[in-house]
């Protein structure tokens, strides 16, 4: 009796071992993302397209999981590459979240031989090459660049307010035409932070904008430190402006936010350009119904957010992903993807033309600016002090303890071992 | 025949010992791993198993972390608010059902029917009641309850509910009072309003589970005792502040141990309502472990934090099993 029954578990035993994914040895890729919402989900289709149709023979996973900036996704992810059971190709931005959870660790594979035989090197500019390699090997194939840095606003409802604008905006004109629409029903600036980053996203586009690119930088290198005083002030502006957003604020997420701003409920929104897309796909008119400059004291500073794939080493399906990600390189490809997308290519020889007033602006704005990293969108800093900035935001958005908040980030970017 | 022999002596043992086996690797061996984890300098996807130094500093940090502060308040605060609506609530339906009324089956499944639901609906549910824009605020400008108020001079009635970041009844100045290292609390010690909606929406789902508990219970009350307590000339409150509810004492504490491991260790219903909430105003530690292990790869500090929520549940969970061990041996 006795004897079955272990033999029983044995069998068990074994039988679970055995039963991987029984289609592994067919043609496959399985591509790894957290596009799921409407202009995302049909901007990866695109690519995905022309894949299946140069190799209908292969099948394409479209292994895609909802949630904002990966925000659910890279949970899985990685629980999926410690466990040695990694997606051909995953999403990911550049800087310190590529290297320090991919690169490494050992998740992911140089695409060095991909950039020589495609003539990328040319392709991309050396700049953006440099911000997704590790000692000179190259380690993603980037897709798309956006730009965080924006200050959106409702054209109508400063146009009724006669309040006139030109190219650039101030902190200190910001906060005069905030104070006009202080006593009226509609709230001076836009915000949705029930995920917490969104307002991250003001937070950082004040930094840049008071300290300055070189400044900015150097906090994340130890050079400059949280606790000097012109990042103390940079948080002081910052609370100040947290005074003028629309009381709902915790209860809407960014997208409603912007919802929010094209029905004219409020005016300005601090905000990346993938509110672009939401306006856009919301029937507005850029240039008539929205107009936008760069956060104020952000010109000439790009926050860039990058969006590109990686080789996974010991990829399940090496000849596929390769094939992947040639096309992801394309330019047609890049120019199809980024048009739904609402962002700018990553290669430099994409058709302007093709692209609208706003697209055509950030073009241009990349160029001539300073390209900066991010840590909300993971790549200034390790992803442990990108979890301490949106700890320290949620506290702060709340009792607006600017000494606090400021001793926080300093202590924590120590223990993240690059702050001094 | 000596090893036929040993064999029945030791058949108990041996039937059990494959789920012995299994219990040790997998739930002791793990818990000493992610205890030896908490002590590492593990904070990054890449594996460091070199120890800190000092050892406990991951515990150190963590408990002067505002967040996890928050988070301790939460748990004290909601298992509060949770067991006692739960509970009172649960206790007033088995009541109102004990008493012979019609339709008594058709009420007794609808009471029960949240307790089949998974969290996360229950979650998603109540944080759309809960909306400030488009929940229950609504009633009150469409019952004019809102007009009426304004009318008299007073403000609209339009509660934040789960984004609400105030903290009322700080007991702060008393803390720093009777404990002189208080005031370095870094968080408002007191209620946070938004969890008040969590914790009914916690308890619209369990209340329905205290029922069938004490409907069992009062099963169990032979109705010579009821007789006899009526004879004795006491009244229905009497009869039950006197007599059946203390009857019901053991169900009362069954009830509280299993809720309580229901609250100390919830995630899902405070993930899908509110998240970390305004100020961490609804963060609880499980939703600390997830965030700081599978987001920020701290692994050193989700283990920490999980340490700390194994203990919470131990010094439930352990004094109840020595109890009733005791109880079944005399």
């Amino acid at each position: 009796m006795m004897r079955t029954s272990l033999l029983l578990l044995i069998i068990l035993l074994l039988s679970s071992c055995q039963s991987g994914d029984p289609t592994r040895s067919e043609k496959q890729i399985e591509v790894f993302t957290w596009w799921t919402s409407g202009s995302e989900a049909s901007a990866l289709e695109t690519v995905l397209e022309v894949y299946q149709n140069r190799y209908p023979d292969v099948e394409v996973v479209n292994a895609s999981i909802a949630g904002g900036g990966g925000s659910a996704a890279r949970p899985v992810l990685q629980t999926r590459l410690v466990g040695g059971n990694p997606p051909d190709t995953w999403q990911t931005h550049h800087g310190a979240e590529l290297m320090g959870q991919y690169v490494m660790p050992g998740f992911a594979a140089s695409v060095n031989d991909l950039y020589d035989a495609e003539g990328w090197y040319e392709l991309f500019s050396p700049s953006l090459i440099e911000m997704v390699s590790k000692d000179g090997e190259p380690y993603l194939v980037v897709l798309n660049l956006h730009r965080s840095n924006t200050l959106w606003y409702n054209k109508h409802v400063l146009a009724e307010h006669g309040i006139p604008m030109g190219d650039a905006l101030s902190i200190e004109e910001l906060f005069r035409i905030a104070e006009e629409f202080q006593n009226t029903e509609i709230a001076p600036l836009c915000m949705g932070d029930t995920g917490i980053w969104a307002t991250g996203i003001m937070f950082e586009n004040t930094l840049a904008g008071t300290i300055g690119a070189e400044r900015y930088q150097g906090l994340w290198n130890g050079s400059t430190r949280f606790t000097d005083s012109d990042v103390m002030e940079a948080v002081r502006t910052y609370g100040r402006l947290l005074n003028y957003q629309n009381d709902d604020h915790a209860a809407l997420s960014w997208d409603q936010a912007a919802d929010k701003m094209a029905d004219g409920a409020c005016v300005f929104y601090s905000m990346g350009d993938w509110v672009y897309g939401e306006l856009i796909r919301d029937g507005l008119q850029e240039n008539i119904d929205f107009g936008w400059v760069a956060h104020p004291g952000t010109e000439g500073i790009h926050i860039l957010v990058t969006d590109g794939f990686t080789l996974a080493r010991n990829a399940p399906h090496p000849e596929e992903t390769l094939n992947m990600l040639r096309i992801m390189g394309e330019r047609v490809v890049q120019e199809d993807f980024n048009l739904i997308k609402g962002s700018i290519c990553a290669r430099n020889d994409c058709d302007r033309s093709r692209f609208g007033p706003y697209l055509q602006w950030a073009m241009d704005e990349y160029a001539k600016s300073v390209a900066v990293p991010t840590v909300i969108h993971g790549s200034a800093a390790p992803a442990d002090f990108q979890q301490s900035l949106n700890d320290a935001l949620t506290d702060f958005v709340v009792r607006r303890d600017a000494e606090a908040f400021t001793k926080m980030l300093a202590r924590e970017a120590r223990a993240s071992g690059f702050g001094m | 025949m000596v090893n036929a022999h040993w064999l029945s002596r030791h058949k108990g043992f041996l039937i059990l010992l494959p789920s012995l086996i299994l219990t040790a690797i997998f739930i002791y061996g793990f818990i000493g791993t992610s205890f030896f984890f908490s002590l590492t300098n593990w904070r990054t996807l890449a594996v460091d198993l070199s120890l800190r130094d000092p050892m406990w500093q991951t515990y150190a940090d963590m408990l002067a972390m505002p967040r996890f502060q928050a988070d301790l308040r939460n748990t004290v605060v909601f298992t509060v608010l949770f067991i006692g609506l739960a509970v009172s609530v649960g206790l007033g339906l088995a009541i109102l059902l004990d008493r012979q009324i019609a339709g008594k089956g058709f009420f007794r499944n609808t009471f029960l029917f949240p307790y089949a639901l998974s969290f996360i609906v229950t979650g998603v549910v109540w944080r759309w009641i809960f909306n400030p824009e488009t929940g229950i605020n609504l009633f009150f400008n469409f019952l004019g309850i809102n007009r009426a108020l304004e009318a008299a001079g007073m403000n609209p009635l339009e509660p934040g509910w789960t984004t609400d970041p105030a903290v009322v009844f700080s007991v702060n100045q008393l803390l720093s009072q009777i404990w002189p290292g208080g005031m370095s609390f870094q968080i408002e010690w007191g209620i946070p309003v938004a969890l008040i909606p969590v914790a009914i929406a916690a308890t619209w789902q369990l209340s329905g589970f205290v029922m069938a508990m004490y409907l069992g219970g009062l099963g169990g009350i032979s109705p010579q005792i009821r007789d006899a307590a009526r004879i004795d000339g006491a009244g229905d409150l009497r009869l039950y502040r006197s007599v059946i509810i203390p009857m019901l004492n053991p169900i009362t504490i069954s009830t509280v141990i299993i809720l309580l491991h229901v609250s100390l260790k919830i995630f899902d219903l405070v993930f899908a309502m509110s998240g970390v909430g305004p100020g961490f105003a609804t963060d609880v530690p499980a939703i600390f472990v997830f965030e700081m292990m599978f987001k920020a790869a701290r692994y050193n500090l989700g283990a920490a934090a999980s340490i700390v929520m194994l203990i919470a549940s131990s010094l439930v969970i352990v004094p109840y099993l020595v109890h009733t061990f005791k109880h079944r041996e005399s």
